[in-house]
């Protein structure tokens, strides 16, 4: 902003003009999200005044109809299919990304790229179409029943791996150019350079992927919804079948009245929460070192 | 444009923020159903609910729209719930509801339009070929868990539950004198094509679904198999003649006495002239 103020004289209403549109538009994206979470409180007021929010932590179960409404399990249950699909998708992502830059030939390189591009356009009741037709079965054929937070966790890996890909390999390609040739000219081996040098310049790009695809598998909800069972418990097992919050929202709402839907809307408040406490923890973690 | 936000604030209370553009579009549609006209009928009908009626509402739209050219009939889902909440928020001209009308519903006009049967489907390698009422509450409150406790082979049973607040669920639970609580599952599912298809995609699974969805899945060739209930074969035959025990009217209902193009709809609807697509969609025809 302040580049802009010092600008020269005779562009100075142009400028001025610009700068407000920007401040405009920004307040608008701004407003839209307090909006959204105003609206969300408003809307699970009327149960959490009536009800209070330690019930939704202490009941014995969630069946909102008879009373009761217990969120912990679809919040571990989300905890897990997020963390698991994180877990095995972050290093295939970046490492797929190191492949298509510095492993693959250029004639392999580029159908390769289009390939997970096209992977991430997929939309998701597709993924969760196959994951109940063909994954679903197969994990049932191991081990009963076959819906299960292994499914979620596949799916959702697949889901999330060309986001962490993609955001790797515009990371990698940022990568100075002399830092490679000044790696190459000690004499470093191939993979020393990428872990040496290539990883820590990316890592601000890396971090980034790490966050959008952990977004994307928090928010999941199409997919997951047709492959996890959508059975409410805390998963003691891989083969045990969960219900995710937003499976929880969607399966639901359009039959929800009353206090019922108003708890919907208390899981969409969790859901909110848990994003919140992401962007919180990925503040931390860089703390100004991977930005600045 | 601020118009249509002073629309959206009247509106917003019962409907959920994603579906505001559609809120928009229903806002005006409802406002133009009251300008019908003396001799030609003209306008647009807005009618929400139960996700099992809607499909034949729809069909019996389409042919109404070929009757009246200028009649307009819009059908979208959401369950029996959405059908009375809308239609008493007058979100919509019609609501639908695919179960008997309930105490606290008695403020609204309903008109039966046909039946329907919920039945068990199991996988078609299922060498089971019944389960009495009692079975059926042991399976699904786990105190059976595996096949062999009714006859199969050893294998575990996978429960197929419905997500609360589905009519075919309440209508189960009715049967069976349970509670939701009770009931031990292994999955629950939304509406009826996808129980039909985690049933077809699991050997060992047992699930409950409208008849004639299961019907219509196993003549084209998906693995199923429909269960008797109380001894009764489950098929639109028999819920047509009233024997079959797990069966429910479909309704469809306003808030006021119906006049005008509303009432011109139910009265085809509940008309001999859609007998024939009731019975395309596997449901029963009432007999008048």
């Amino acid at each position: 902003m302040t580049s802009l103020h010092s600008n020269t004289s005779f562009h100075w209403s142009i400028d001025e003009l610009l700068c407000w549109l920007l401040r405009g538009l920004a307040a608008i994206a701004g407003t839209i999200v307090l909006f959204i979470v105003i609206f969300l409180i408003m809307e699970a007021l009327p149960v959490l005044r009536h009800v209070g929010l330690p019930r939704f932590f202490s009941d014995p179960s969630w069946h909102p109809a008879e009373g009761f409404y217990n969120l912990t399990p679809m919040l571990w249950g989300t905890l897990f299919a997020m963390g698991g699909s994180v877990l095995i998708a972050t290093p295939l992502g970046i490492l797929s990304a190191v492949f298509c830059h510095y492993y693959a030939p250029l004639a392999l390189a580029r159908p390769y790229r289009r390939l997970i591009e096209l992977l991430a356009g997929i939309p998701s009741v597709v993924y969760g179409f196959w994951g109940l037709v063909v994954l679903v079965p197969l994990i049932g054929e191991i081990h009963p029943p076959g819906p299960s937070l292994l499914a979620g966790i596949l799916i959702l890996t697949i889901m999330i791996l060309p986001t962490i890909a993609l955001m790797a390999d515009a990371g990698l390609a940022n990568v100075p150019q002399q830092y490679i040739r000044g790696a190459a000219a000690l004499g470093l081996p191939r993979w020393a350079t990428i872990r040496g040098v290539v990883f820590p310049a990316a890592k601000s790009g890396l971090f980034t992927g790490v966050i959008l695809e952990t977004g994307r598998a928090i928010g999941e909800t199409m997919a997951i919804l047709m492959v996890c069972g959508n059975v409410v418990q805390t998963p003691s097992s891989l083969f045990d079948p969960i219900r995710t919050l937003t499976a929880n929202i969607a399966l639901e709402m359009a039959y929800a009245l009353g206090d019922h839907r108003a708890a919907l809307f208390v899981s969409g408040l969790v859901l909110m929460a848990m994003i919140i406490a992401l962007a919180i923890a990925a503040e931390w973690i860089s703390r100004g070192r991977i930005y600045g | 444009m601020f118009r249509c936000f002073g629309v959206y604030w009247e509106k917003i209370d019962g409907l959920l923020f994603a579906f505001l553009l559609l809120a928009l579009l229903e806002a005006q549609g409802s406002a133009m159903a009251q300008t019908t006209g003396s001799d030609q009928l003209a306008g647009k009908l807005v009618i929400t609910g139960s996700s099992t009626v809607a499909p034949l509402i729809a069909e019996i739209g389409k042919r109404f729209e070929r009757l009246y050219s200028k009649v307009r009939v819009d059908v979208q889902t959401g369950g029996s719930s959405r059908g009375v909440a809308d239609a008493r928020q007058g979100l919509a001209d019609i609501g639908m509801v695919s179960r008997a009308m309930k105490d606290e519903e008695k403020d609204l006009h309903a008109f039966p339009v046909a039946r329907d049967g919920v039945g068990f489907i199991l996988h078609k390698e299922n060498p089971v070929q019944s389960l009495t009422d009692e079975q059926v509450i042991a399976i699904y409150t786990g105190k059976i868990t595996n096949w062999t406790g009714v006859g199969g082979k050893d294998a575990p049973i996978t429960v197929v539950n419905k997500a609360e607040g589905r009519s075919t669920l309440e209508l189960f639970l009715h049967y069976f004198q349970l509670k939701n609580t009770d009931v031990k599952s292994q999955v629950v599912i939304g509406d009826n094509e996808q129980g039909v298809k985690t049933v077809a995609g699991n050997r060992n699974a047992i699930g409950y679904v409208s008849i004639g969805t299961a019907e219509y899945d196993e003549s084209q060739g998906v693995p199923i198999k429909l269960l008797p209930v109380g001894e009764v074969a489950a098929s639109t035959e028999t819920v047509r003649n009233g024997t079959f025990p797990l069966s429910r009217p479909l309704h469809i209902i306003t808030r006021t006495p119906p006049v005008g193009l509303t009432k011109a709809f139910i009265d085809f609807a509940q008309s001999k002239a859609v007998h024939d697509i009731i019975t395309q969609q596997y449901f029963v025809p009432l007999v008048d």
